[in-house]
Order: structure tokens, then sequence, then C-alpha cells
């Protein structure tokens, strides 16, 4: 640590306990976190595309994940170099607004960076290098914006949606009924959908994951399913037309939220307690039974005698149903989430065409389904698989092709994949540069560069000679002006990725080029480092 | 300028050929572990738990030997939950589906090995697993719609899913038992009436099906101890003090002459309580929770028989059986659903008092008894029998039936042979890697048995050539022998889940290139 001294000798103290920190400046300190960034991008690298692998994750407390999506790995990878989760970060903004591309961002932030080293060593100021970029990264999305395409789908035309999600469904270990999954992702999202306000909610899609059975099992339901099961055993196990008061009040004596004490002096006072209870649990479920409904769903418990008193009157409940479940319920069956019983009425009750309990498997599991709901913007995607790791595996998977549906049904404007953009890019990046006439001429070419990195990457993880392939493809591209050529990753015959029906959505991709541009920015802008020495 | 660390200090990381190499070994590990334990004369395991006591098990069961281990290993740790599932879904085949897994693994080792890309070699063992599936749908039988053949049909599949446990002995034993109880769910899969209880003494041949209900309770002192015509309420309440439920209530007296009257009127509640519920008309009742010495008396002053504490589990099937609703409340007695039985009488068994319910209105529900030497071979008789019920109630529903003895292994990897043979390009060797593995397991099998398994698969292999064979290892006389004419049979549901969760495990653990380990959580340091 250098120490910086007055006239008299003494040292400054700019620093707190200065002695115990470790410091990099300048040039170490860049390398030092483009070195970090670029492990990381490292790791990512060889997840990327549909021959791209996965990685098998062991949790602290020794649980295992494996998966292929960027932002999970990185999530639970236990990073602690600061650079490394600038990195877990951006992947993580890429999946929040996006959903897809969460490993692509990465691995094209850590080729930037690589260029940003070789021109640091020639000694072009890092400030100048993060414009450069900044300017390319420009070039890139305009470019983009004008080699996309638009299509036209509607609810008679899903096979471009479909196309589009099967392409972000390949890379992942449920590729084996992609075209199955493909379909519910989008017919869940269309089903949702707000196609005026082009927006999608997807807190409306519940993905449900089970245990068991194989992937082609798994299915799209137009209502709600409930891991939960009737309150006591002897309720009828299968509803028709049924009309449903949620509740979150529960089946109990009220507890008023002020503090109270009620005094029991005499035995009068005993016996007169004793039959309000008992009036009071009457009352509430004779409120339920008053208003029609023939099925409650109540966020809280019963007690004992509420429930036995339920089944007496013949009205099925459930009970701990979770909020965002009872939410979701509500919207389904158009009912009104009461808190009282008192505000119970007619209108306020959901309806639903049948609600069953499905059991599963040699186990007492018991899933409770809603069906034929009165309004039909609530659906579930339900998961079946071999073990626990392809059933998480696989809600990441729909999560991400839920992503890409939506996105095209926000901006319908796609851009081919297979590398075949990042091609395109680098080519009319190039082109642009020489046009620049400052330093920043160079960065623009390293910029182009580096947007080779990501075909090459796939190119590699498909078993391809990367160098070959990519400057065979680049060729082609500029030979015949077409900017659809891409790396053949499934060894189908053609380079042209129109012919292959690989989509990616266009706001997907530019997300991808202005959040890699940004972190590298950021993180050429840092010359020095101050962290706490190892002790 | 080294590469700076990025992971936390105990986090560690291992990359392509050794992420590899230590899944791979991980999951051959495991399913070598568990691999003399297949077939029928498999060998047992014993299992002693680290926790206090030491106790010890002594098992077959595949499901339950990967369940008692402490894995490290991640990859083992995904044979280890696909045998679990296996288990919750068909209940049996769960060592079957490890061995084949871990034998895939072992096929794909070489592969990559010879430099085949680990992602055709996926694609090779989707492609056969699809064509294995498909030889065995062609030759499924399916008897569901003669209820005689289909009878005999369960009867062999009981017996091969028995034959390779404790129970081997009275396999024939067993497997009636076993089908007459799950015969009596009427195609429900819903194992929960059929209740197992197990009693040391006697030995494994004393063990019985019975027709009624046994709850293994006792009876109140001073009521009868046999009822005819029982009418009998199921309830769930509170028969201790019963509680003013509104919140915040309590009891507040100056003297103690007050607190003894609202004791009396307390007395007063649970006396009115047990009125109403005599009001009922019963002789019989029979409550979830704890019945106090107060109450108790009062049941035994009416002829009442009480039973406390029941579990859920046995309220809940008494409630099946009987016919009766499990109430809570009793101010209503004429619309309350009371159950019925013909005779509760006290029986012995071994040493034990049980209450047994006969002449039941439903007969869904039944129970076994099991009897047997020890603790041990008792919980290994459950299990087993565990086994063979699940595998039969998923044959009732799923009636399609294949032959046992390796044989259906022989067809997959015939069908799957033929495949490699007209594929073209690298895969075809991950097919032929398929089939290879498929026949490990009757050569396993063979081998657990000591025979010559090298020779037995050669003949089994000619044999296969032929159209309509129904050639198997017999493995009682030790040859090739017919798997129809010995009446060995297997559900096709557990081959089917063997086949495809195996697949995908390899497929799983054979798509990792990378493995990250985070630093274990710490622990507090105990003083």
């Amino acid at each position: 640590m250098a120490l910086a001294f007055d006239e008299f000798g003494r040292p400054f103290i700019i620093l707190k306990e200065q002695e115990q920190k470790t410091r990099l400046r300048g040039l170490d300190a860049h390398k030092a976190n483009i070195s970090a960034g670029k492990a990381v991008a490292r790791i990512l690298k060889t997840s990327l595309g549909p021959k791209g692998m996965d990685k098998m994750l062991s949790s602290p407390d020794g649980d295992v994940t494996i998966t292929n999506d960027g932002a999970t790995i990185l999530e639970q990878m236990d990073v602690d170099n600061q650079i490394a989760k600038l990195m877990v970060d951006l992947s993580r903004s890429q999946d929040y607004e996006i959903g897809d591309g969460t490993t692509g961002v990465v691995v094209m932030a850590g080729s930037f960076l690589e260029q940003a080293e070789r021109l640091l060593e020639h000694g072009i100021h890092p400030i100048r290098i993060a414009e450069g970029f900044e300017m390319a990264s420009r070039i890139a999305v305009e470019h983009l914006e004008r080699i996309a395409q638009k299509f036209e789908f509607g609810p008679a035309n899903l096979e471009p949606l479909i196309q589009t999600c099967m392409t972000t469904l390949s890379s992942k270990i449920v590729n084996r009924c992609k075209r199955d999954l493909a379909e519910i992702a989008v017919k869940a999202v269309l089903a949702v959908a707000d196609l005026e306000r082009k927006d999608v909610n997807l807190d409306l899609i519940k993905v449900e994951g089970k245990v068991g059975g194989k992937l082609e099992d798994t299915e799209l339901i137009y209502g709600i399913i409930v891991d939960k099961d009737m309150s006591h055993p002897q309720m009828p196990k299968r509803i028709e037309d049924a009309k449903i008061a949620i509740l979150t009040c529960p089946f109990e004596p009220p507890k008023p939220k002020t503090k109270h004490k009620v005094d029991i002096d005499s035995v009068e006072k005993f016996q007169t307690l004793r039959l309000q209870e008992q009036k009071y649990f009457d009352d509430m479920v004779q409120k339920c039974k008053d208003v029609g409904a023939s099925l409650v769903i109540c966020q809280w418990g019963f007690d004992d005698e509420a429930n036995h008193l339920l089944m007496h009157r013949n009205l099925p409940a459930v009970r701990w149903v979770g909020g965002v479940e009872l939410e979701l319920i509500a919207i389904a069956t158009g009912g009104r989430i009461v808190p009282r019983f008192q505000e119970l009425t007619p209108e306020k009750l959901g309806k639903a065409g049948l609600v069953r309990e499905k059991s599963f498997g040699t186990t007492k599991d018991r899933m409770l389904y809603i069906e034929h709901c009165a309004n039909s913007r609530a659906v579930t995607i339900f998961i079946r698989g071999g073990n626990k790791m392809i059933i998480e595996e696989t809600k990441r998977s729909i999560h991400d092709a839920l992503c890409v549906a939506r996105n095209l049904i926000r901006n319908n404007s796609i851009v081919y994949g297979g590398g075949s953009a990042e091609i395109s890019c680098s080519v009319a990046v190039e082109a642009a540069a020489d046009r620049y006439p400052g330093v920043e001429q160079y960065a623009i070419r390293a910029f182009a560069d580096a947007l080779d990195s990501i075909p090459m990457a796939l190119a590699e993880n498909s078993g391809l000679q990367p160098i070959e392939t990519l400057s065979a493809v680049k060729s082609q591209q500029i030979k015949e002006n077409n900017p659809f050529y891409g790396i053949d990753c499934n060894d189908v015959g053609t380079n042209d990725m129109c012919e292959q029906n690989v989509f990616e959505t266009l706001i997907g991709k530019q997300q991808q080029i202005l959040l890699a541009t940004q972190v590298v920015k950021m993180i050429l802008k840092i010359d020095d480092v101050i962290s706490p020495s190892e002790y | 300028m080294a590469v700076e660390k990025i992971f936390k200090d105990e986090a560690s990381e291992e990359k392509g050929e050794r992420a590899r190499m230590a899944s791979f070994v991980g999951a051959m590990a495991i399913a070598d572990l568990v691999k003399t334990t297949l077939g029928p004369k498999g060998m047992d395991k014993i299992l002693q738990s680290t926790g206090r006591g030491r106790a010890v098990t002594v098992t077959n069961d595949g499901a339950t030997i990967l369940k008692s281990l402490h894995i490290d290993n991640p990859a083992a740790k995904v044979l280890v939950d696909i045998s679990k599932v296996q288990d919750d879904e068909v209940g049996d085949g769960t060592t079957s589906v490890v061995v084949l897994a871990g034998e895939l693994l072992r096929e794909a080792e070489k592969l990559v090995a010879s430099k085949i890309h680990p992602m055709t070699i996926i694609s090779g063992f989707r492609m056969a697993a699809e064509c294995a599936r498909n030889a065995l749908l062609q030759k499924v039988v399916d008897n569901g719609a003669d209820s005689e053949k289909f009878k005999s049909d369960l009867m062999k599949i009981a017996r091969t899913t028995l034959s390779s446990k404790i129970l081997s002995q009275d396999k024939e034993h067993f497997a009636k038992l076993a089908v007459d109880a799950v015969m009596r769910l009427k195609g429900s899969t819903n194992l929960e009436s059929i209740q197992i209880i197990k009693k040391p003494g006697g030995s494994l041949k004393d063990s019985f099906l019975d027709e009624g209900f046994i709850l293994d309770k006792k009876i109140g002192i001073g009521q009868p101890k046999r009822i005819e015509n029982a009418k009998i309420l199921v309830a769930n309440t509170a028969m201790d003090t019963d509680k003013v439920k509104i919140y915040g209530a309590r009891v507040r007296v100056d003297s103690m002459s007050r607190v003894a009257e609202i004791e009396g009127a307390e007395k007063e509640k649970m006396r009115e309580k047990v009125q109403k519920i005599i009001a009922h008309g019963i002789n019989c009742f029979v409550n979830r929770q704890l019945i106090y010495n107060f109450p108790e008396e009062l049941f035994a002053d009416a002829g009442i028989l009480a039973i406390e504490h029941a579990d859920f589990d046995g309220i809940e099937r008494l409630a099946l059986v009987t016919g009766g609703e499990i109430a809570s409340t009793f101010d209503n007695p004429e619309s309350v659903k009371l159950g019925h039985c013909k005779l509760i009488e006290e029986i012995m068994i071994g040493e034990d008092k049980l209450i047994h319910f006969s002449g039941v209105e439903m007969g869904q529900a039944c129970t076994i008894v099991l009897r047997g030497a020890s603790h041990h071979v008792l919980d290994e008789a459950e299990r087993s029998l565990h086994d063979a019920l699940c595998v039969l109630s998923q044959t009732v529903n799923d009636s399609r039936v294949l032959l046992g003895g390796g044989w259906p292994e022989m067809v997959m990897a015939k069908e799957v042979d033929e495949l490699a043979r007209k594929t073209p390009g690298k895969k075809s060797h991950a097919i032929e890697a398929f089939s290879r593995a498929l026949l490990a397991i009757p050569t396993i099998i063979a081998d657990n048995a000591g025979l010559d398994s090298a020779e037995l698969i050669a003949q089994l292999r000619a044999e296969h050539h032929k159209e309509g064979c129904t050639a198997g290892i017999d493995v009682l006389s030790g040859s090739v022998g017919d798997m129809a004419e010995l009446g060995i049979s297997e559900a096709f549901k557990v081959k089917q889940a063997v086949l495809l969760s195996a697949t995908e495990a390899a497929e799983m653990i054979l798509r990792v290139d990378e493995i990250i380990t985070c630093a274990p959580r710490r622990r507090e340091d105990r003083m």
C-alpha cells in the first residue's frame, strides 16, 4: 500500500485501518477485474446453444440443481468476487426484463472484456474504449432494427409463436418434447394475454410441478390446481357447477385486534359464553350455506367442530390455501375474496364448472383441480417428470418460453437465431468503424470482433470447427447480402435460419447488447479496488 | 495475471472431463452398491443408522437402501432421487431403475472415452428408449377384460415381485394375501384402506388377511368386551375439558367456592356432551382424541364401548370401513350417519389385545396382520408387501402385463439392436450401447444367482431371434426357461417407468460438464 507523507515525514492516513486493506490501482485493477469477469463468462460459455451442456450445482445444504439457465447457474454459484457479482446481476436483470438470453448476455459481456483488455495493453484509455463500445452498441442495435422482421400471428395462426418458443426450449434438457411444451406455453400466454393492450400478466399463469409420470404428461389446465385436499376426508371429491365462497377469515371465533379479556366469574357467564361459541360456529356455516355456496375455500384453518358442521351440512371445504393461490382462484372463478362472514353475498361467489380431487401414484398425494371457470383468464401449467431436478429445470424452461411468448405479444419483431444476428451486427459495426476518426475506431472494431464470439461459442459447443465455420458463414452473409445465415447447430444441412425456423425476439437481442455494453463500461471505469485483506 | 478467485473460500469447481468423471464414478458406485440385491437370488443389506440407538434395518428394497445413505456426490443424488420417485409412483423396480441408469452411464463413459460428444450419445439414447418402449408396447398382454385370467395375472405378478424379497419362502401365501387385498379395493389406488399390523411372534406363514378391521387399541375398563350389531359413532372431539374457545376468555374468581361452582359447570358441560353422544343411540364410540376418566366412566355406565386415541389414519379408515361419518358436533343426532358392523370383539394376537370389527358394511378396507420372528423381519416383510400391493394396485388400473425373468430386457435389446443397425451416423454407437446396458440387467440377475451369466445370456439371445419367444432366465433351475409356462410376469407400467426414468437420469448426468459445489453451510458450533 502506497503511503503519502507530509513535509515532516508523517504518513497521511486516508483510509480507515489502511494497513489491513489491499488495494489495486490502475492497469492492475483493470486487469484483475477483467479476468474475473472473463472467468464467469467462461463458466457459462459451454451452456450456450442447443448443444450446450448443463451445470450441476450443489447448494450449501447439499441439494443438487442441474440446469442450463444462465441466471440460475449464476444465482446459485456462491460468488465472492465483486466483479463476478456484477456479472451475476447482469444476468439477473436480463432475466427480469426479458426472461431469456441470460447465458448469452454474460458470454457477450465476457468477450467485450476480453477485447477491452487487448486495447488497454495498446495503451488506449479505458474511457475511450468505453465510449467506443457505446457507439458500437448503438450501431448494432440500429442494425438489428433494420434486419428485424415483423410477423403476424393471431389466435388462428400460432405457428410463428410456437416456433420461437421452440428455439428457446431447444437448448434445455426438455428439448425432447419441445414442440408440446412450446404449444403449452403459447396457449397459456394467449389465454391470459390482453391483445389490445399488448400486455401479458404472467402472474396469471401458475406453474405447478409434481414428481412422477413423464414429461409428455405435462398439461395445460384452463383453471387452477391447488396442492390441497378437502378438509374432511369424507367430503365429496367431485363437485359440478361449484359456487365457491373465497374466505380470508378463519372458521373460528373472532379474535379482536385490540387487547381484551373476558372474565368468567360465575357459572352463568360460563354457560352463556359456551352457548355463544356454539352459535357462532353455527352462524358461520349457515351464512355460507345461505348465500348458496357449494364449496368453501379458506385461507385459514377450521376448528374440528366447524369442520364437522360443514361436512354435516354437505358443504365441502378446503383449508390453508395460500394467498397467491386464493387470488388466482378469485380471478379465475370471478369471485370476490371475502374477509368477513357478514359480507358474504351471492354475487361474491366464484363459479367453476368442475372441481375435483385427483390422487397420484402410490403415496397419498392429492391435488384439487378447479376447472371450467367463469373467467378462463387464469391458467395452470402442470408439469410431470421423472425426478425433482427435471421438474425444476422444466419450470425454468417453461418460464423462459412464457417470457419469450410474452415479448412477442408486446413487440412482434423477430431476428433470426443461430448467431446470425450477431454475425450480421458484427459485419455492420465493422463497416461503420472506418467512418469514426478518433481512437474510438479501434474500440468499435474490437466490439465487432467481440460479437463474433457468440456464433463462435455456438459452433464450438456443437462440435464444429469454430473459426472455419464462422468465416464461412460470414463470407456467405456478405456475399449474398442476406443476414439470415447462422450456425447450423443441429446438423440440418442448411445455414439459412429462415429455413430452420430459428427465431429470437428483437427486444431480447437488443437488450442483451445494451446490458452487456453497460456492464462492461462500468467495469472499465473502475481503476481502484480497495478491499479488506484477508486475515 | 493470475485469474482472480471468484468463488467463496470453500466453494469448489470441477470442469469438463473431470466433472464428467466425477459424476460417472459417483453414479456407478451407487448402481454397484444396490446391484447385488437385484433378482430372486439377490442379497440383502444391513443398514445401521447414525442416530441414537443405532437402529438396524435389514432390507432388499433399493429405495430404502438409498434413502438411508448419506451421499456427497451430486450425480449419485440424482440416482437416489429417481429411485425415490419410482417408489412413490409405482412402488416397485426401485433397484432396477438405479442399476439400469448406472449401466447406461457405464456404457456412456466408454463412448465418451472414444471421443463421441455427450449430446450425440443423448440423442442416441433417446431414440433407443423410444424404440424399446414401442417394442414393449407391441408385446404386452392385456387381460383386463377377462377377470379370471386377470386374477391369475395378478397372482403371477405378485409372486414375481415377492420372490426377490424376504417373503419368497411363502410367496404363494403372500401373493394370495396381496391379490385379495387389492381386489377388495375395486380399482382405487388408495392403499390407505389396507391396514398392515405387525405383531412379532409366530412365523411368517401365520400372517393373515382379515376381512374386517382391526384397531390396535384396548377397550376401556368396565365396558363390554363384545358387541353384536354395533352402531358406531366415529368422532374427532375433545373429551378432556371442553375449553371455551372464544379468544381472551379466562376464569377470574374471588373465592374458592366460585372455583368449585365453575368446575361443577364444566363437569356438567361434559356430562351434557356425553349425554348427547349417547342420545345417538350408539353402543360404540371411537374418538381420535383422548377420553378422560370422567367421560369414560359415564360411557361405561351407559354400557357403551368407548375407544380413545385412535390415531388419525385409524379414524379415517374406520369411518371408511363402517360407513359412518367423522363427527365433531353432537346436536342433531338424527342426521349423523352412524357406522355399523356385525360384531366388535377383543381378540388376542400373540400377547396383545386388539379390537376387531367384523361384518362391516363397506368391503373395501381390510387388514393384513403380519407375524414374524423379529421386528427386522416384520419391517422387511411390510416393505415387501407394500411393494407388491403398489404394483398390484397399479396393475388393476393399467392391466397391461409383460413376462418377467429378463424377458422384457431381451425383447427391448433385440429391437434396439436392430435400430442401431439401421441408423446411420455416430448415434448408432450410442444405440448399440443402450442395448448392451439393457442386457446387463438379466446378466446381473444371473450373476446374483450364481449362474454362468455369459452362457445363459448367449442362449437367451439365440432363443429371442425366433418369433414370439417367451424365454427368460429360470433362476431356480439355473437355465433358460419358458416364462409363460413358469408364470413369471411383470407389470408393464413398472417396466416402462424403469426405462423412462433411467434414461432421463442418465441423460441428465451426461449433460453436465461442470460441477460447482457451494461452501457447506456452517453449523453453529455446539458448546
